[in-house]
């Protein structure tokens, strides 16, 4: 492959740090979080703080005639009540569209959307105080149906239409295809709502400075992104509002949209006094976004042989009450919905659309997650239609370097999908048949005693998965990192400013260890991350590592440049001849240190502010949807074992394996237990998770009734990385938070396909679904 | 009400506690012991597990008033000073944490189950974890941690 020859000349400046890139150090954060003393959003507390609460819309959709708060007011220990006339900035806020009010104004969209909000002096007050706001609602009929969104036969939910956007991508021509396909297979699937169903609740606490402006500390993703948006909202200018990242309980794209942020900062400086706010979990289900739930319809013409001739694709998103990143979610989705496959004839229509349905936005794999289960359930119907082997077909149309995208962008960087299928599909499988007094923990339904082994079967299913690493289209996304050296305790320290969100992924175990790489210095500590450090951008679309690790990157080789230049003064000797060791600064091939770095700074401080860019990329044209619109690709595929109790519906997943390319892994403990919650969290929505929304109404807002996988749903899992340097990142790394979420769900639906014979066109798969009684002629209801 | 506990091994007490309170908030809020999380507050997510008089519990299902006069330990009773119990060390030195908030809940769950078995098997350690959800880590390292931990404190 060509990316392994292309490693870049700077290694030779590198150390090979015990602790460096490469290595698993145990992570920074981890000690204080075993012993309970890390500080989540919601552990914080200051002096005087007040517990701000919110008053949420009862119906989907409404108009709101009138809010009465005097009997809120007037309850002991309210300190204020705020409605949308209290808004000091712009009453809209959003995080590519300003469209959701900060306050309900006349009207309300979905259930669960704010329309006041309170602080006072106990949680519980608060929660009395939201009860005791009196909203007269209107109540209409809302609209929750997509496709009748779609056909534009409703009521207009937004001003603008009630389409957020549609992607159109045309390559090839599909119509003169057609004729030249052998063998054709159609299917519709559709995906549920998917929550992000971080453990650690949405958690702020806002506290004024005493001269107008007010300091956030929150759990977020974006803290630079996130005080644009407050800052808009209170009408301060932006350098009056400072965001400090406070712990962060998981996202997984669900801390991407604001939350308590504008309120705590209203309700803050209101009352000049600190205001926390946390949300619990069934307001948690709706004060934050969920994936999206979709029908995709797939049409795939193939010759006989296997080869894929065109490719049909129609996905439509709910994305519904407000924008959200809806408009970036469809088009990644519809960018990935001919799958990781080489096909020249390509016809993909994406809609994202309106509805009183709670808003719906990023989920980790971002719509690709959606675009990859269609297309994958897809393939194997059509491996089943030409009587061929599953694994064998995908390799067979495996997208390589150089096959162009339906956008027409060239895929470059290493394309490994072959390797990744032939590895899986080497693993031996596990022993296949049940034994007589098989530990009942072994068996679907589990030590509920419901099978020793009668009507199970089983089945085993593949899938592959391909998305674009980091913001696609156009954008020049940056992050920025400032590396500082000094000595303390007569030793050289580094120090690490950036504010990039750490959420759980281990971004900052990753920092330190690039510094120790670049500069040979073993103590180092990365600041935490607060808005008046430079913008690190988002911890999202599996950028963070890229982006912030080649910010640190650059920040540590002006440094060395900045010592190597001082001690060659020193020394009087040209800066060529000299290298910056972990023992000092020698010159190359000489044993001993000419000078120590402690020596060298004594009492001062060098440092370097580094600003990172990706490569340049554009949007994508409006008509055929063509354009270089991608950084880079990353790959992940899976192969699931499972067994079905086909009497109950029961299910059980033997074995998960997976075989990612991570380009270089940076920490492989880490980028292992990335894979590894990535994958749950693809068994969760091929199996368990859905947020039930009926007319608008969240069912099952609770973790009783949204069901997460224990450490009993989860089956041990074979993890396999390859690491096929990026020509274009930092120390060849790739983005490796996503991959896994996408290939996960398919391949464990395509195995209960495999053991039933069932076409299961929906997830999450439900007992019902899976009952071959039920459903005679292998199409089940729902 | 007033509230008498004895928290890792300290007589603390707990005044004005209104009678709707958790043992969980009365040691999150009124005894700024915040390493007990509260994810769900009902009795789902292990998150907020503690030692009630010496069985395993979620406090956010115990309400203030039966813990008046109990013993009770949290995450924040398990290590020796600054240095780390066996579990938690495993826990971190198997890459077992990442967002963290599940950890204080299943390591007391994890110590649980090893002062009550301490050689368990895979299967032996799924099913005691069973109530602690973690949304990161997909649970392999977890069960790594707790293989670990088993080692750790048989030799130890
Ligand atoms: S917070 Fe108590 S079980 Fe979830
Ligand atoms: S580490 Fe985040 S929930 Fe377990």
């Amino acid at each position: 492959m060509r990316a392994r020859q292309q490693l870049d000349t700077k290694v030779r400046d590198r150390t090979t740090h015990v602790r460096g890139v490469g290595t698993s150090p145990p992570r920074p954060d981890a000690p204080l979080k075993v012993l309970g003393r890390f500080a989540y959003a919601s552990d914080l507390e200051i002096d005087g703080m007040l517990w701000g609460a919110t008053v949420r819309s009862p119906h989907p959709r409404a108009r709101i005639s009138g809010i009465d708060i005097s009997q809120a007011l007037a309850i002991r220990g309210v300190a204020t009540v705020l409605t949308a006339e209290d808004v000091p900035g712009h009453r809209f806020y959003g995080i590519k569209v300003a469209d959701q009010p900060v306050l309900a104004t006349h009207e309300v969209r979905y259930v669960g959307e704010p329309v006041a909000i309170v602080a006072a002096d106990h949680p519980e007050t608060a929660r009395r105080a939201i009860e005791a706001v009196r909203v007269d609602y209107e109540v209409r009929a809302p609209m929750t149906d997509p496709e009748e969104a779609l056909s534009g036969a409703g009521d207009l939910i937004d001003p603008g239409g009630n389409v957020a956007r549609h992607v159109r991508i045309r390559h090839g021509d599909v119509s003169s295809a057609r004729s030249r396909a052998e063998v054709v297979v159609r299917g519709e699937y559709a995906s549920g709502v998917q929550d992000p169903a971080f453990l650690g609740p949405e958690a702020g606490l806002a506290v004024p400075d005493g001269s107008g402006g007010v300091d956030l500390y929150v759990a977020a993703q974006w803290i630079h992104d996130d005080r644009r948006q407050v800052a808009a909202a209170l009408g301060l200018d932006p350098s009056r509002v400072r965001l400090t990242l406070s712990g962060v309980g998981g996202a997984f794209g669900g801390r991407e949209d604001l939350s308590v942020h504008i309120h705590a900062c209203m309700l803050a400086l209101r009352i000049g006094r600190p205001v926390k706010m946390t949300y619990n979990r069934e307001e948690s289900f709706v004060g934050h976004v969920h994936r999206h739930p979709s029908r995709i319809r797939v049409e795939l013409g193939a010759r006989r042989d296997g080869t894929l001739v065109y490719s049909k694709v129609r996905l439509l998103l709910d994305g519904g009450a407000y924008t959200s990143t809806s408009r970036i979610v469809i088009a990644n989705a519809s960018y990935f919905a001919a799958g990781a496959y080489k096909v020249d004839h390509v016809e993909i229509d994406g809609y994202a659309v309106y509805t009183n349905n709670p808003p719906r936005g990023a989920m980790r794999g971002f719509g690709a997650v959606q675009a990859c289960y269609a297309i994958e359930s897809a393939m194997d119907s059509l491996a089943g239609e030409l009587d061929m082997d599953p694994v064998e077909l995908r390799i067979c149309n495996a997208i390589q370097e150089g096959d162009l995208l339906p956008t027409g962008q060239g895929v470059d960087g290493p394309t490994p999908t072959r390797e990744l299928l032939e590895h899986l599909r080497r693993l031996p499988l596990p022993s296949d048949r049940l034994v007589a007094g098989e530990d009942l923990r072994r068996l679907p339904g589990g030590v509920g005693n419901t099978t020793h082994g009668e009507a199970v079967v089983r089945g085993v299913g593949y899938a592959l998965g391909m998305k674009a690493i980091g913001f696609s289209g156009g954008v020049d996304d940056i992050s920025t990192a400032r590396v500082s050296v000094s000595v303390a305790g007569g030793r050289p320290v580094a120090e690490v400013y950036s504010a990039a969100s750490e959420c759980g992924q281990g971004i900052v175990a990753v920092q330190a260890q690039i510094v120790r790489t670049e500069l040979g210095i073993d103590s180092v500590t990365v600041r935490p991350a607060d808005t008046d450090i430079g913008d690190a951008g988002s911890s999202a679309a599996s950028r963070q590592t890229w982006m912030t690790g080649g910010a640190v990157e650059g920040a540590c080789h002006g440094v060395r440049e900045l010592i190597l230049e001082r001690a060659a003064r020193r020394l009087g000797r040209s800066q060529g001849d000299l290298v910056l060791t972990p023992r000092g600064i020698m010159t190359p091939g000489e044993g001993e240190a000419l000078l120590h770095l402690a020596d060298l700074l004594c009492h001062d401080t060098i440092e370097h502010t580094f600003v990172y860019h990706h490569r340049p990329t554009e949007p994508i044209d409006d008509v055929r949807g063509q354009g270089d619109a991608h950084i880079a690709f990353a790959y992940a595929a899976h192969r699931a074992v499972v067994d079905v109790d086909t009497e109950l519906g029961l299910v059980r997943v033997v074995e998960l394996a997976t075989a990612q390319d991570v380009g270089k892994a940076m920490n492989p403990q880490a980028v292992e237990g990335q894979i590894e919650g990535g994958s749950a969290q693809g068994l969760g929505l091929a199996l368990l998770e859905e947020v039930q929304v009926e007319d608008g109404f969240v069912k099952n807002a609770s973790f009783t009734d949204y069901l997460i996988p224990t450490i009993l749903d989860m089956p041990p899992m074979d993890v396999r990385l390859f690491e096929f340097p990026h020509p274009d990142s930092p120390y060849g790394l790739n983005g490796v938070g996503e991959p896994p979420t996408l290939s996960s769900t398919p391949a464990i639906v395509n195995a209960l396909r495999d053991a039933t014979g069932l076409d299961l066109p929906r997830v999450p798969v439900r007992p019902t679904d899976l009952i071959a009684s039920l459903h005679g002629d292998g199409s089940p209801g729902g | 009400m007033l509230i008498e506990v004895t928290v890792n091994g300290r007589r603390r007490t707990a005044e004005n506690v209104w009678a709707g309170e958790s043992l969980l908030y009365v040691l999150r809020e009124r005894l700024g012991l915040r390493g007990s999380k509260d994810a769900c507050e009902q009795g789902e997510c292990g998150s907020c597990s503690v030692y009630l008089d010496g069985d395993l519990v979620c406090a956010c299902l115990v309400s203030a008033g039966q813990a008046d006069g109990a013993e009770v330990v949290t995450v924040e009773g398990l290590a020796d000073g600054e240095s780390l119990h066996p579990i938690q060390q495993a826990y971190v030195s198997e890459g077992a944490v990442q967002c963290g908030f599940c950890t204080p809940g299943l390591i007391l769950a994890t110590h649980c189950l090893l002062e009550a078995n301490s050689d368990p098997s895979d299967d032996e350690i799924r099913e005691a974890l069973a109530g602690n959800l973690c949304r990161c880590t997909g649970y392999e390292k977890i069960v790594s941690a707790v293989r670990l931990a088993a080692m750790e404190t048989a030799v130890g």
